[in-house]
């Protein structure tokens, strides 16, 4: 029934309107955010905090456009996670910059006793709100009526019915928002009751919408945020400075509270169709999918297939990629009038940007996976059979799918880490994964290989470079695991880590959803990770692109004399790029550096290639074969044979030798050069400590490993 | 005749039970809302691989927890 005193906002009048989304994890909000507003949607970031806030645009009529916010997920308006402060922060206070007009609260109708739990939160909020009852579909499926009317008579809010995922009722939302809205008057649960005094004495120093509010504000004093380094906090807290307050006690009335009035609404609004539920398809699926022999075979070769077509597939787009930057320098070049200017822009923007876009295939391929995965609900459950495996080194049922495709990139991976919802143990995954072997290594490793590994088989069918080119990677695993161990007992938890996680039922997946999840991921990547690499890639090439002085006029002038005597046009040029970085900025960086890598059996020619590496670690292929004035470098056979001629100077033998080999190898096993990752990191953990300390530890890791390899095979 | 408690994380699979009370207060808020109250029906569904996390059905949906959090939940089981 409307109450005769029920008070309405009506917002159709409005050129403007802030809609904010909030509900449940699994609730189909993204689901719906989605089939509102489209790809109209940009990610940033609620100040303060490192929550990503994701907002778009709809128009709703020819004068009104609708900002709908799409809150993090959550359970509660507990602020105890940071999700869910930015949740109770923006909903709460009016003064908060995202606070909006109308709040949509979705809640997954085939699961309402628990979703009406957030709801009765808000409700409680006294904030004009419309309770969407989603996956509506799902409910009819199993033959189950929920009586919306009565529902809304309830509540005190209007309800409308939809499915998000078939995008049937999206439309009556959208009318729904132009029309005149009930704003809850009544308490949900008399709150007054569980905490009277303290409830009064915050209303008398601070003016607030609901008991409710008091009630959070009572409990959570410490960690509202916008109540701090404000006189009134201090006010708040002297007033109830007289009262023993026991915080957990009072929120757990309140929710035993809740759930008494929730389960006699949901009795009162749904009927089964029958009271005896035969077992379900999820049920039937998980007990497969959870097996102890069948779960893990499944899960591996869901993994291997994963990784082999990440591997495999995105091979063909990525040299596609690099071939168009190739035709688009080479035009670039060919355009523009020799000079700085056409050099800045072909070797440093235009390699930066190639070194940016060329990722694009393996983030496609990889969130195209996860998010099927993920949609599916197939994730939920590697998590449930994952994680008392992964607890032990710190990590989480959810680390495996990052860790893994980790031996294809890091990048991609580091990105997929955010489905982690525990901060320790996701902040540890995104440390380790860059450990796993990636696939830039590999042409490091090949190159390295074939110069100091013979080609022999042992037992008769072992290939020692296959076995070697395996213990790279063994190498590269049992680091991350052991380096997750070591993170475990450093790092400080913020919050318990806890498994309390809902196993959704299975669903197929959505293609709209996977596409958008695509094109969030790489539009994130593009832009926010792009901006760094560029940068870093154009500082890369100043570096190796200039010399103090007029040092690289002089090589110019020493090789025009001698034209006439040297006729191979070739050999020349690669001489002068030899020698040219050899007297550059990076060359000198390289050579200064040599008594510091000298004990790991590195030289300065080593030393530029480390320098240069850091744009990509198969850079170093391309420089070595620079400084060995091999000229082309798409023949690794030249590069192969003049490294193997190489001699140290001060034994004469070669300079390649096993020590240094592996020494080499291992370096790069660990060492962190890849600007493109620490890239990533920042943007994952919006902080640049995270990326500075992995660059670091990653660093002294492969400087200790080398230097013991190099003197151990010496 | 008097109500023998057991923990949920003793239930053997398929078994149900009625949850009692909670020995953590911390985590029982945690699981408070996530539908677990007291007087609420739960039964033991299964048991990951390696003897942990658990996966319980609560309030018409499946809940996955580990074995230290769901020792926490005292349950009369029917």
């Amino acid at each position: 029934m409307v109450e005769p005193n029920q008070s309405f906002v009506n917002f159709s009048e409005r050129t403007s309107l802030k809609v904010a989304l909030v509900g449940n994890p699994n609730s189909g909000k993204s689901t719906l955010f989605n089939a509102l507003t489209g790809l109209n949607q940009k990610t940033g970031n609620f100040p303060g905090v490192t929550v990503d806030k994701k907002s778009g645009f709809a128009k709703l009529n020819n004068t009104l456009t609708a900002e709908f916010l799409d809150l993090p997920g959550t359970y509660s308006l507990y602020p105890k996670s940071l999700d869910e402060r930015v949740a109770f922060e923006v909903l709460c206070n009016t003064d908060n910059a995202d606070h909006p007009d109308i709040t949509i609260i979705v809640a997954d109708a085939s699961n309402l006793k628990r979703n009406l739990f957030l709801v009765s939160q808000i409700i409680d909020l006294k904030i004009p709100v419309i309770l969407v009852l989603n996956m509506m579909d799902m409910v009819e499926k199993e033959g189950d009526v929920i009586d919306t009317i009565r529902l809304s008579e309830k509540l005190g809010v209007k309800v409308v019915g939809l499915s998000a995922r078939n995008k049937e009722g999206v439309d009556t939302l959208r009318q729904a928002l132009l029309q005149p809205l009930p704003v809850p008057q009544y308490d949900f649960i008399e709150i007054k009751k569980i905490a009277p005094e303290a409830i009064e004495k915050v209303k008398s120093v601070l003016k607030v919408k609901s008991d409710f509010i008091a009630f959070q504000i009572i409990n959570n004093l410490s960690d509202i945020s916008y109540l701090h380094n404000k006189e009134m906090q201090i006010k708040i807290s002297d007033a109830l400075n007289t009262l023993v307050i026991d915080t957990n006690k009072l929120q757990s009335l309140e929710s035993v509270e809740r759930y008494k009035v929730i389960n006699r609404i949901v009795e009162d609004c749904i009927t089964h169709k029958s009271a005896i539920k035969t077992e379900s398809f999820t049920q039937k699926l998980d007990s497969i999918l959870t097996h102890r022999i069948f779960g893990y075979a499944i899960f591996i070769v869901v993994l291997f297939f994963i990784f082999q077509t990440i591997f495999f597939l995105s091979a063909f787009p990525m040299d596609w990629i690099e071939q168009l930057f190739v035709s688009i320098s080479e035009l670039t070049a060919n355009i523009l009038p020799k000079g700085e200017l056409s050099n800045l822009l072909v070797n440093g923007i235009i390699a930066g940007l190639s070194g940016v876009v060329v990722f694009v295939p393996q983030i496609v391929l990889l969130f195209a996976f996860i998010a099927i995965l993920e949609d599916t609900g197939y994730m939920a459950r590697v998590s449930f059979i994952m994680d008392k495996l992964m607890r032990r080194f710190g990590l989480n049922g959810r680390s495996v799918i990052p860790l893994i495709s980790g031996v294809a990139c890091a990048v991609p991976a580091i990105m997929s880490a955010r489905t982690i919802s525990s901060w320790k143990e996701r902040i540890i995954t995104i440390m380790v994964t860059p450990l796993m072997s990636c696939s830039a290594r590999l042409p490091v490793y090949t190159l390295i290989i074939s110069l100091v590994v013979p080609q022999n088989k042992t037992l008769g069918f072992f290939n020692y470079q296959g076995l070697v080119l395996m213990a790279l990677y063994l190498i590269g695993f049992v680091s991350a695991i052991g380096s997750a161990l070591i993170l475990k007992w450093i790092l400080k938890a913020r919050e318990k880590s806890y498994f309390i996680m809902e196993l959704p039922v299975y669903r197929t997946p959505q293609w709209r959803t996977v596409g958008y999840t695509i094109f969030d991921k790489v539009k994130l990547f593009l832009f926010d990770a792009g901006k760094i690499i560029v940068a870093i890639s154009i500082i890369l090439w100043f570096l190796s692109a200039h010399a103090p002085g007029d040092k690289f006029d002089e090589i110019e002038k020493k090789y025009q004399i001698s034209a006439g005597v040297n006729s191979d046009q070739r050999q020349t040029e690669a001489l002068i790029a030899s020698e040219k970085l050899e007297v550059s900025y990076a060359g000198m960086l390289g050579k200064s550096i040599e008594p510091m890598i000298k004990p790991l059996g590195f030289d300065w020619k080593i030393g530029i290639s480390l320098v240069t590496s850091f744009a990509a670690r198969e850079v170093f292929v391309g420089t070595m074969a620079t400084i060995y004035s091999a000229g082309n470098t798409d023949n690794t056979q030249t590069i192969r044979e003049k490294m193997k001629a190489e001699k140290d100077p001060e034994t004469g033998e070669p300079k390649f030798s096993v020590a240094v080999g592996f020494s080499l190898m291992i370096f790069y096993a660990f060492a962190m050069q890849c600007m493109s990752t620490l890239a990533v990191v920042y943007r994952e953990t919006k902080n640049w400590k995270w990326p500075v300390i992995q660059f670091f530890f990653m660093g002294a890791l492969a400087y200790v490993s080398s230097f013991i390899v190099y003197q151990l095979l010496k | 005749m008097a109500k023998v408690l057991k923990n949920l994380a003793e239930l053997k699979i398929g078994q149900s039970a009625i949850i009692d009370s909670f020995t953590d207060k911390e985590m029982a808020l945690k699981l408070l809302e996530m539908g677990c109250t007291p007087g609420e029906v739960v039964k033991l569904d299964r048991i990951a691989p390696f003897g942990d996390p658990i996966a319980i059905s609560v309030a018409g949906y499946l809940l996955s927890l580990r074995k230290a959090e769901a020792s926490t939940v005292l349950v009369s089981p029917i």
